[in-house]
C-alpha cells in the first residue's frame, strides 16, 4: 500500500516537472554526426545490454533469497560457505568478459588519437572565458577570431523569456566543412579549459603552455553544439562551443567572406579619433570582453576582480593601463587582449573606462597602443 | 572536559560521529543550496562564484568532514571490542588525531569569510585555476594539511591496535572482516594521505612563494598537479569505499543467521582493490591528452578493479542465498547498498572505457556514478552500521517502524537526486555550472525536488537517534539473532566504559 502511494506521489511529481518545462526531455547522446561518435554511442549501448543482464542475473538471485529465504516463511539457515569451484568461476569468467569487451573498445582508442593526416588543422585556445579560433593549414589558412557567448545578459540573470539555443549560442561560430578530417590543436591562456562538441565525440582539454590535439570529421551539414566541460573560473558555465559544418563550396565561400571582412577591418592605427568616438566604440569593447568581471558598474567584484572606478591605474598614466590590457596580469583572470584586439579597439575600451564612473583621466590613442605592443 | 581530554575509545568514536554527523549537515545544506539554484535554468539564488565556492566546499566537507570521520569513528567504537583489547594501542594519539578536526573544520568554513571567499575551484583544487584564488584558498590548504596528518595519527593507532593487541586466538585470519578492510584502509591512508600533501603544499608555494610546479611558463606543468592529486585520490575512494564494505559484511551474514559465504576470497579481494587503486589513478585524466599507450595502460588496469568487486559483490548475494533473512533497518540499508553500489560498480565499468568516458567526462554522468558509490556505497552502509550497533553503543533499542521509514525515505531520494543525473551527463550537461541550457530542466527539478527531500529525511535520522539515547527500550546483550562477534557474544548491553580488561580467550 505504501509502495503504490510513494510511486504515486513520484509519478504526480514526475508529470508537473515535464508539464513546467517547455523544451524537449534530452536523456541520451546527442544524434552523433561523426565515425568516432557513432562508435562510442555503439559500444556504448553494447555495453548497457550486458550490464542489463549481470545485473538482472545477480540482482534477480538476491530478489530471490529476500522473497524465498525469509525467516518470516519459515526458512531454515543452511550453514554452507566456501566454494573453491564457485569461487574461481566467478573470479575467472567476469575476467574473460572483460578481456572480450576490451578489444573493440581498444581499436576505437587508436583510431580517437589518430591524428596524422588532417586535411585542415585549427588552433583552438581557451580564454577566461570565450575560446579563440586560429585556422592553421588548410583552407581558410590564416583566419582567426574570437568566439562568445552570444545569450543577452537578461536572459541569464533577468526575467526575459529564453531563446532556444538559451547559452548554447555564440557571436561567432567555428565553420568547417563536412567530410574533411579536421584536427583541432587545443591549448588555453590562462586556466584549464576543456573543448567539447558533444555530436563529434571529441573532447580535449586545453591546458595553458601545452598544445595537445583531437580530430573529427563530420558527416552531415549542421550546428553543432556544445561547452566548456573542466572549470574555469566564475563564467565556467558561459563559454559554449558552436560548430557549423557546411558543404566543401559553401566553405569556400565563407572563406572568401571572412578574408574579405577580415581585411576591411584592418584599420590605420595612426589615425586619430575624437574622444566620443572612442567612447562609444569602447562600450561596445567594454560590453563584449570585460564586462563579466569588472561588472557594468565598473565596481568589480573586489578582491579577485578589482573595481575600475576610481581605480589607481586607470586615473593614471595612460602606458601602465596599456601595458596591464595588452599583456594581463599573470595568475589572474586578467587576460593579455594583445593578440585578441586591435589597437583601436584596445585604445577605444580604455578611453571608455578613462572617462566612465566618474574617471576624469585623459584619451588614448590607436597610436599609442600601437607604441607599447612588443 | 571529560570529552576534551578523554583517552577512551568510545568517547572518541562518539566524538568522531558526532562530528561526522554536524559536518554531513553543513556539507547537506550546501548541496541544498546547490540544487536550489539549479532548479531552474537562470541565476536566480546566488553568483556564479559562489556557486563554485558551495560545489568545492561540498565535496571537501563530505569527503573529508563526513564520511572519512564515520567511520574512523566505527573503527574507535568496534575494533578493539571485535579483537578483543581494552582500548586503542596509543590512546593520547587516538584523543590528538580527533582534536585536530574541529581546528581543520573551521578553517575551512572561515574561507567563506575571508576576502574573496571561499576557493571556488572543484574540491579537486586543479592548477593553475588555484593560483588566482584568495585567501580563502590557503585557509582550505593548511586545513587539508590539518586533516592529513589526523587522517595518518588515526590509522598508525589503527594498524598497532590490530596487529599487537588481539586477544588470545584471534588470528588474523579469524577477525571479523570489518576489522580487516580497516586494516587495508589505514595502510591506503598512510600511503595517500602524504601524497595529497604534496600537492597542495606546491599549490601553496606556487601561490606564494614563486615556484612553478605547475605553471608551463616557468617549466612547470599543470597536468603533474593531476597525476599527484589523483595519485592521492583514488586510493582515497577506495579509503572511503572499504571501511563500508566491512560493515556490510557484518550486518549481512547477521541477518542471513548464516557465515559469510567466502571469508578468505574477502580478504583477498579487499587486499587486492587496495592494490590495484594505486596504479589506475589517471582514468581520471583521460581528456588531457596522454599518448594512446598510457589511455590503454589505464584502461584495462581499471578494468580490472570489476573482477575483486565482482568477487564482493557475489560472495555477499551468495551469503543471503539460503539463509533465514529478516529485515531490520541495518539489512535494509545493507540491501539498498549492495543494489545501488553494484550500480555505481557499474557505470564505474562504463567510465573506465577511454571512448566512453572521454565522451562524459566532466559530464553529470561523472556525478551521478560517484555519489552511487560515495553515497548509496559508504553512507548506506555508515547508516546500516549506526543501526546495527547503535543499542551497543547506547544499551537502547531504536524505533525499528521509523528506522525503516528513515531507510525508504532515502533510498528514494537519493535515487530521485541522482539516477536522473545519469541522463543529464548522456545528453551533454557538463558539471559544475550554475546555469543550463532549456533541454536538461525537467531532469535537473527532479533532482532538486529529490535533494530537498533527501535533507529533510536526515532530519528524521537525527530525531530517531537522539530519541533512542534518550528512551530507547532497553537493549538485550544480543539483539541480533545472527551476530557472532565478540561484542555481541563477550559484552553486556550497554557496553561497560572499560571493556576487555582481561583479555577473552578466542577458539
Amino acid at each position: 500500500m505504501r509502495g503504490t502511494r510513494i510511486v504515486s506521489v513520484l509519478a504526480g511529481l514526475a508529470g508537473l516537472a515535464a508539464s513546467g518545462a517547455a523544451h524537449a526531455i534530452a536523456w541520451y547522446f546527442q544524434t552523433p554526426v561523426s565515425g568516432i561518435a557513432r562508435d562510442i554511442d555503439q559500444l556504448h549501448q553494447v555495453i548497457m545490454w550486458l550490464i542489463i543482464v549481470i545485473f538482472v542475473g545477480v540482482f534477480g538471485f538476491m530478489f530471490w533469497a529476500c522473497y524465498a529465504h525469509r525467516k518470516s516463511k519459515g526458512h531454515r539457515a543452511e550453514q554452507f560457505h566456501e566454494n573453491t569451484t564457485v569461487e574461481i568461476l566467478w573470479t575467472v569468467i567476469p575476467a574473460l568478459i572483460l578481456v572480450i569487451i576490451a578489444w573493440p573498445v581498444t581499436k576505437t582508442v587508436i583510431a580517437q588519437k589518430d591524428t596524422a593526416a588532417p586535411e585542415l588543422t585549427i588552433k583552438v585556445t581557451g580564454y577566461q572565458w570565450k575560446w579563440g579560433y586560429d585556422y592553421l593549414r588548410g583552407e581558410g589558412e590564416g583566419i582567426s577570431f574570437v568566439s562568445m557567448l552570444a545569450t543577452p545578459r537578461e536572459q541569464i540573470e533577468g526575467g526575459a523569456r529564453k531563446g532556444e539555443n538559451y547559452l548554447l549560442e555564440v557571436d561567432n561560430e567555428m565553420v568547417v566543412p563536412v567530410g574533411k578530417k579536421i584536427r583541432v590543436i587545443v591549448t588555453a591562456a590562462d586556466v584549464i579549459h576543456a573543448w567539447w562538441v558533444p555530436a563529434f565525440g571529441a573532447k580535449q582539454d586545453a591546458i595553458p603552455g601545452f598544445l595537445r590535439d583531437t580530430w573529427f570529421r563530420v558527416d552531415r551539414p549542421g550546428t553543432y553544439r556544445g561547452q566548456c566541460t573542466e572549470l574555469c573560473g566564475k563564467e565556467h558555465g558561459f563559454m559554449p562551443i558552436v560548430v557549423r559544418a557546411v558543404p566543401a563550396e559553401d566553405y569556400t565561400k565563407w572563406v572568401g567572406e571572412r578574408k574579405q571582412a577580415m581585411a576591411a577591418v584592418a584599420e590605420d592605427p595612426s589615425k586619430t579619433w575624437k574622444v566620443d568616438e572612442l567612447v562609444a566604440r569602447g562600450e561596445k569593447v567594454y560590453a563584449a570582453n570585460c564586462v563579466a568581471c569588472h561588472q557594468a558598474s565598473g565596481r568589480g567584484a573586489p578582491p579577485a576582480f578589482p573595481p575600475l572606478a576610481g581605480s589607481k591605474v586607470v586615473n593614471g598614466p595612460e602606458p601602465g593601463q596599456i601595458d596591464v590590457v595588452l599583456n594581463g596580469r599573470p595568475n589572474t583572470a586578467m587576460q593579455a587582449f594583445g593578440k585578441q584586439l586591435s589597437d583601436t579597439d584596445i585604445a577605444a575600451v580604455i578611453t571608455f573606462t578613462r572617462k566612465s564612473w566618474g574617471n576624469k583621466a585623459s584619451e588614448v590613442q590607436p597610436a599609442e597602443v600601437k607604441a607599447r605592443r612588443k | 572536559m571529560r570529552w576534551i581530554t578523554t583517552t577512551n575509545h568510545k568517547d572518541i568514536g562518539t566524538l568522531y560521529l558526532w562530528f561526522s554527523f554536524i559536518m554531513f549537515s553543513v556539507g547537506g545544506l550546501m548541496a541544498v543550496g546547490i540544487r536550489m539554484e539549479l532548479f531552474s535554468p537562470g541565476l536566480q539564488v546566488m553568483d556564479p562564484d559562489f556557486f563554485n565556492q558551495l560545489t568545492t566546499m561540498h565535496g571537501l566537507i563530505m569527503v573529508f568532514g563526513a564520511i572519512m570521520p564515520v567511520f574512523v569513528g566505527f573503527a574507535n567504537w568496534q575494533i578493539p571490542m571485535m579483537i578483543g583489547a581494552p582500548d586503542m594501542a596509543f590512546a593520547r594519539l587516538n584523543n590528538w588525531s580527533f582534536w585536530l578536526l574541529p581546528f581543520a573544520a573551521t578553517l575551512l568554513v572561515l574561507s567563506f569569510f575571508m576576502p574573496g571567499g571561499a576557493p571556488g575551484v572543484g574540491w579537486t583544487m586543479y592548477a593553475p585555476l588555484t593560483v588566482q584564488m584568495g585567501i580563502g584558498m590557503d585557509l582550505t590548504i593548511f586545513a587539508v594539511h590539518i586533516l592529513g596528518m589526523s587522517s595518518i595519527l588515526g590509522s598508525i593507532n589503527i594498524i598497532t591496535t590490530i596487529l599487537n593487541m588481539r586477544a588470545p586466538g584471534m588470528t588474523l585470519m579469524k577477525m571479523p572482516l570489518f576489522v580487516w578492510t580497516w586494516l587495508i584502509t589505514a595502510y591506503l591512508l598512510v600511503a595517500a594521505m602524504p601524497v595529497l600533501a604534496g600537492a597542495v603544499t606546491m599549490t601553496l608555494t606556487d601561490r606564494h612563494f614563486g615556484t612553478s610546479f605547475f605553471n608551463a611558463a616557468g617549466g612547470g606543468d599543470p597536468v603533474l598537479y593531476q597525476h599527484v592529486f589523483w595519485f592521492f585520490g583514488h586510493p582515497e575512494v577506495y579509503i572511503i569505499a572499504l571501511p563500508g564494505f566491512g560493515v556490510i559484511s557484518q550486518v549481512i551474514p547477521a541477518f542471513s543467521r548464516k557465515p559469510l559465504f567466502g571469508y578468505a576470497s574477502m580478504v583477498y579481494a579487499t587486499s587486492a582493490i587496495a592494490i590495484i587503486s594505486f596504479i589506475v589513478w589517471a582514468h581520471h585524466m583521460y581528456t588531457v591528452g596522454m599518448p594512446v599507450t598510457g589511455q590503454l595502460f589505464f584502461m584495462y588496469a581499471t578494468m580490472l578493479v570489476a573482477v575483486p568487486t565482482g568477487v564482493k559483490v557475489f560472495n555477499w548475494v551468495a551469503t543471503m542465498w539460503k539463509g533465514s533473512l529478516t529485515f531490520e533497518t541495518p539489512m535494509l540499508f545493507a540491501c539498498g547498498f549492495l543494489f545501488m553500489f553494484t550500480l555505481g560498480g557499474f557505470t564505474g565499468l562504463v567510465l573506465s572505457l577511454v571512448p566512453i568516458d572521454i565522451q562524459v567526462h566532466d559530464t553529470y554522468y561523472v556525478v551521478a556514478h560517484f555519489h552511487y558509490v560515495m553515497v548509496a556505497g559508504a553512507l548506506f552502509a555508515a547508516f546500516a552500521g549506526i543501526y546495527f550497533w547503535i543499542p551497543k553503543w547506547t544499551g537502547h533499542m531504536y524505533n525499528e517502524t521509523l528506522g525503516k521509514i528513515h531507510f525508504w525515505l532515502t533510498l528514494v531520494f537519493f535515487n530521485m537526486i541522482f539516477f536522473v543525473q545519469h541522463f543529464l551527463g548522456l545528453a551533454g550537461m557538463p558539471r559544475r555550472i550554475p546555469d543550463y541550457p532549456l533541454m536538461f530542466e525537467t531532469w535537473n527539478k527532479i533532482s532538486s525536488l529529490g535533494a530537498f527531500g533527501m535533507g529533510l529525511a536526515q532530519l528524521l535520522f537525527l530525531y530517531v537517534v537522539i530519541d533512542c539515547i534518550r528512551k530507547g527500550a532497553p537493549a538485550p546483550q544480543k539483539p541480533w539473532e545472527g551476530a557472532d562477534s565478540l561484542e555481541w557474544t563477550h559484552l553486556p548491553t550497554p557496553v561497560p566504559y572499560h571493556t576487555f580488561e582481561t583479555p577473552p580467550v578466542v577458539k
